[in-house]
């Protein structure tokens, strides 16, 4: 999985490293936004689209990689309970500039046990933070690695997904 | 790493919450019918009411965002409209009759000629995976919403036309992927 707040970088994470233009597919929602949202006024609405891109990686002749971006909307958590079953982990993006767009994210990992890693996304090549100082910010414990990414480059995504999996499998071993 | 045949669905909602019944939830036309059943206020997805789905983490850094929603062309008793809602090419039917993965592979075995006579979405999904595809891209390909798309698949599985390939895990571990298979994962990243 690949998370972060809206405008991150999901997809281009995706796309630099998917050996297919990143994809595209809708979920549609009914009335779990009751609640949160003020259906009251709306009549015939009962359904929300949530859509969510992804990639391929083939890997071997018969292992495949899929590479899912969470879909925006923190809310659809639905949506990321589906994903979380059967994934190796979550590189979640950061733009160190809105720290606080990756809240969510981080949360989500660390309740469901699924394994993650924190991937500062330098927007113009430019890292404002030290993964130490942002560690600290985020309140993230040590075993989490945390590591500097630029999710427009093949490599960065590549080294990205190699840390995660590091990461999983050492906490499988553990 | 597969969700088990009948195993958790997040879908799974206990009821429906505005009074609709299980019964009702299958009399969804199968193909649009004017003024007929395509007007009925039906949810094509329960609402989740208990389970792992939904429950927001404890003590969330922040509030979850609240995004723009889009809305979906309203349900109208204007009878020349042409749309198709997606659940019409399911029967109304809203879950496959056992769990597929989102990146569940699925490979068409059936012969070519036996497509005929199959419904247009059977067939267009067929068609695709005589190449490989995983449900995600059959949904995205063939622009199905996902759910519509496991439904479909699901049915062609239990017709004989396809095999569906689930993927592997660990099930004592909550379907997470076993250490074999993670070190496969993690030599084929680093050979790319």
């Amino acid at each position: 999985m690949v998370a972060g707040g809206f405008g991150v970088g999901k997809t281009t994470f995706v796309g630099a490293v998917s050996e297919i233009n990143p994809l595209r597919t809708e979920a549609v929602m009914t009335s779990a936004s009751a609640g949160i949202d003020d259906l009251t006024h709306t009549g015939d609405k009962t359904t929300t689209t949530v859509a969510m891109d992804f990639g391929r990686i083939t890997l071997d002749q018969d292992l495949i990689l899929y590479l899912f971006g969470t879909p925006g909307q923190d809310r659809f958590w639905f949506m990321w309970d589906d994903l979380v079953r059967g994934a190796i982990g979550a590189v979640v993006l950061v733009d160190t500039r809105r720290l606080a767009d990756c809240f969510p994210a981080v949360d989500y990992f660390e309740n469901s046990g699924l394994p993650f890693v924190i991937a500062l996304n330098g927007f113009d090549g430019h890292q404002p933070y030290t993964p130490d100082e942002v560690r600290e910010a985020l309140q993230i414990g040590p075993d989490t690695p945390i590591i500097t990414t630029d999710a427009r480059h093949r490599a960065d995504a590549k080294s990205a997904l190699i840390t995660l999996v590091e990461h999983a499998l050492m906490a499988r071993l553990r | 790493m597969a969700t088990p045949p009948g195993g958790h669905h997040p879908y799974d909602g206990a009821h429906q919450s505005q009074g609709e019944n299980a019964q009702n939830r299958f009399n969804f036309p199968s193909a649009p019918s004017g003024q007929g059943g395509m007007q009925q206020p039906q949810q094509p997805y329960q609402q989740p009411q208990s389970g792992h789905s939904y429950v927001q983490p404890q003590a969330p850094r922040s509030q979850p965002a609240q995004q723009r929603r889009r809305p979906e062309p309203a349900p109208t008793s204007n009878a020349h409209n042409p749309l198709v809602r997606p659940y019409a090419m399911t029967g109304g039917r809203t879950r496959p009759r056992y769990q597929l993965a989102i990146e569940a592979l699925v490979s068409t075995t059936a012969d070519p000629a036996r497509l005929q006579g199959q419904l247009p979405e059977h067939q267009r999904i067929c068609r695709l995976c005589f190449e490989i595809k995983s449900v995600a891209e059959i949904s995205a390909l063939l622009s199905i919403p996902l759910g519509v798309a496991r439904i479909l698949v699901a049915d062609l599985a239990e017709a004989g036309l396809v095999a569906i390939h689930q993927p592997g895990g660990d099930e004592s571990a909550g379907g997470q992927p076993d250490v074999t298979l993670l070190e496969r994962v993690l030599s084929g990243l680093r050979k790319l």
